[in-house]
């Protein structure tokens, strides 16, 4: 049942995505349940760079926005690639 | 010879504390000792698990594979005993293993029901793996569950159990939920969301007894007389640090083990981390207690670093949750609420005693449907918010509540134009940050 509310701000997320962004997380917030792995299409280890509180570069990182959306505890976000990277 | 450091507990303090130790001294030898089978895993994802979000693989961060992996001697073990005056620690086996530094990161439990009729099979908590593997079971074939106590995991055990299909009664012994966090409205909110679930909700009812027959639960009573069938009874009526290894050794405790703000307890070489530490919280000048995930991680940091004779006094930030009510994204910051609450004895899990030290002079609410944010006011800056729903601004206001930002230019326009709240604070912060020259999100 929450998943379809969630669904709510899944679509605001996908609205924000940026043509060239990839998605930061905030290790402050992180509880590392896992829900954001279990729920990327591409099987990436989204909780291991919530750990150590790194973006998410991996080129095959296709920023659809499911781990953003899925994640309960507002931990990613999706930011700008800042221009040197 | 190499440093000995030994750290009781696969928590994410402890673990947070090995790695430290790991990185930063190739040399010295690690041992981790824990009564956990499987390690290292997310306590707070088991609330997902037990509504079925996540696979209980998932919740595994690091077996005891791994922590050899990274250099870590496992010990699956209880410890029963330190001995404090030959820097060694006894195991339940009666193996004896020797420290130079110590680190306790022994977490905390639920508080145990006194009911009568409390050892009976179907009385559950909501604490360990095997608890919620035990609760996943017994759902399969219970039709109705009792959820007694207040916080978060009264709440994910009324919504996880009702998510795998078991009616759910939830028992307030007060007249609203978590009375002294939220407020009123906040309250209200949670509930009616629960009810629209289907969850049924009894206030001001307690439980005289738990009833069964051949050692098993089939029904509570309550005080006024009613019996409500079920086949779980799940209690969450707050959190006891585990101090007993502490106390018999003769360091200093109070609710918690009394550390210094670089997690040191009254012996030297004996530090504490996690849920199991009452660190001194220099801006109340008082030990205080959490239960919270990033809290234990700050811990574990800590204290490694003193363990390596280069102390990082804990800092403390403003404790921080964000979490689901009855499905709500909710983020609670900073000093929001007072008093006790009836339905929990001790503090709750995913809680902070800071919390309730809520002085301030105003309290602003700005509310649509769902979306709510109660902000608490001092005289210069914000010391407590509550948002739920929308959480587009919650990063925002932690940052103006951790910086203790000035609000003095906005602070009489954010009482008189409640409705505005949003949008002020987003424009104040981006002011602010334009003034800083400050892009650094957090
Ligand atoms: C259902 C649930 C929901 C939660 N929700 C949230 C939330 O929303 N937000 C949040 O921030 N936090 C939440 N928490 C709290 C968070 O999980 C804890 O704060 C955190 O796990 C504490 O970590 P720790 O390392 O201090 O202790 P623990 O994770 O409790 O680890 C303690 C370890 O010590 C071991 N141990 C204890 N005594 C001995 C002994 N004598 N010998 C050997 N080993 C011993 C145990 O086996 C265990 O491995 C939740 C917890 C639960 C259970
Ligand atoms: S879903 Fe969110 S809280 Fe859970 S592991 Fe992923 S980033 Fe962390
Ligand atoms: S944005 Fe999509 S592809 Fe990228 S890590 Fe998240 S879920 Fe996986």
């Amino acid at each position: 049942m929450s998943i379809d509310r969630r669904s709510i701000f899944f679509d605001l997320t996908r609205a924000n995505v940026l043509a060239r962004g990839c998605v930061q997380p905030d290790a402050g917030r992180c509880v590392q349940c896992g829900i954001c792995s279990h729920n990327c299409p591409l099987g990436l280890d989204v909780r291991a760079y919530a750990w150590r509180g790194i973006p998410i570069t991996d080129s095959q990182c296709l920023t659809c926005g499911q781990c953003v959306a899925r994640c309960p505890r507002g931990v990613l976000e999706f930011v700008p690639l800042r221009p040197e990277s | 010879m190499a440093t000995h450091y030994v750290i009781v507990g696969s928590g994410v303090a402890g673990v947070t504390a090995a790695e430290v130790l790991r990185s930063r001294a190739p040399d010295a030898q690690v041992t981790m000792i824990s009564a956990e089978a499987a390690g290292f895993y997310s306590r707070p994802g088991l609330a997902y698990y037990l509504s079925g979000r996540v696979p209980e693989r998932q919740l595994l961060l690091r077996s005891p594979a791994n922590l050899r992996d990274l250099g870590v001697r496992w010990v699956q073990m209880r410890v029963n005993e330190i001995d404090v005056t030959n820097r060694r620690i006894k195991l339940a086996d009666g193996q004896k293993i020797p420290y130079d530094r110590l680190l306790l990161a022994t977490g905390s439990r639920a508080m145990p029901s006194d009911l009568p009729g409390s050892e009976l099979e179907g009385v559950c908590y909501l604490d360990t793996l095997d608890d919620a593997r035990n609760l996943v079971q017994r759902a399969r074939r219970a039709k109705a569950a009792v959820v007694v106590g207040g916080g978060i995991t009264a709440l994910e055990l009324a919504e996880g159990l009702h998510a795998r299909g078991v009616h759910v009664h939830y028992l307030l012994r007060s007249d609203r939920y978590w009375a002294n966090l939220l407020d009123t409205e906040e309250s209200r909110l949670v509930e009616d969301r629960l009810r629209a679930d289907g969850i049924s909700i009894h206030y001001q009812t307690r439980i005289r007894q738990a009833l069964g027959s051949r050692g098993k639960l089939e029904a509570i009573e309550t005080e006024a007389g009613e019996r409500i069938a079920c086949q779980i009874l799940a209690v969450a009526i707050g959190t006891r640090p585990q101090i007993d290894l502490a106390r018999n050794a003769g360091i200093k405790v109070d609710r918690g083990i009394l550390t210094d703000t670089t997690m040191v307890t009254s012996i030297p070489d004996i530090l504490a981390a996690g849920d199991v530490a009452q660190a001194y919280n220099p801006i109340l000048g008082q030990a205080t207690l959490d239960t919270l995930w990033p809290t234990a991680r700050n811990h574990g940091y800590a204290a490694a670093h003193t363990m390596l004779g280069d102390p990082q006094p804990y800092q403390r930030h403003v404790a921080m949750n964000v979490t689901l009510l009855a499905g709500i994204p909710t983020t609670i910051i900073g000093a929001v609420g007072s008093g006790s609450d009836a339905d929990l004895v001790a503090i709750a899990r995913g809680d902070s005693e800071t919390w309730r030290h809520a002085h301030a002079n105003w309290v602003v609410v700005e509310r649509h449907d769902v979306n709510r944010i109660r902000l608490m006011l001092g005289e210069r800056s914000i010391s407590g918010a509550v948002v739920m729903g929308d959480q587009s601004l919650s990063h925002t206001i932690q940052r103006l509540i951790r910086t203790q930002a000035d609000i003095s230019p906005i602070r009489a326009t954010l009482m008189q134009e409640s409705h505005a709240v949003p949008k002020l604070l987003a424009d104040f912060a981006a002011s602010l940050e334009h003034l800083h020259g400050n892009h650094a999100p957090h």
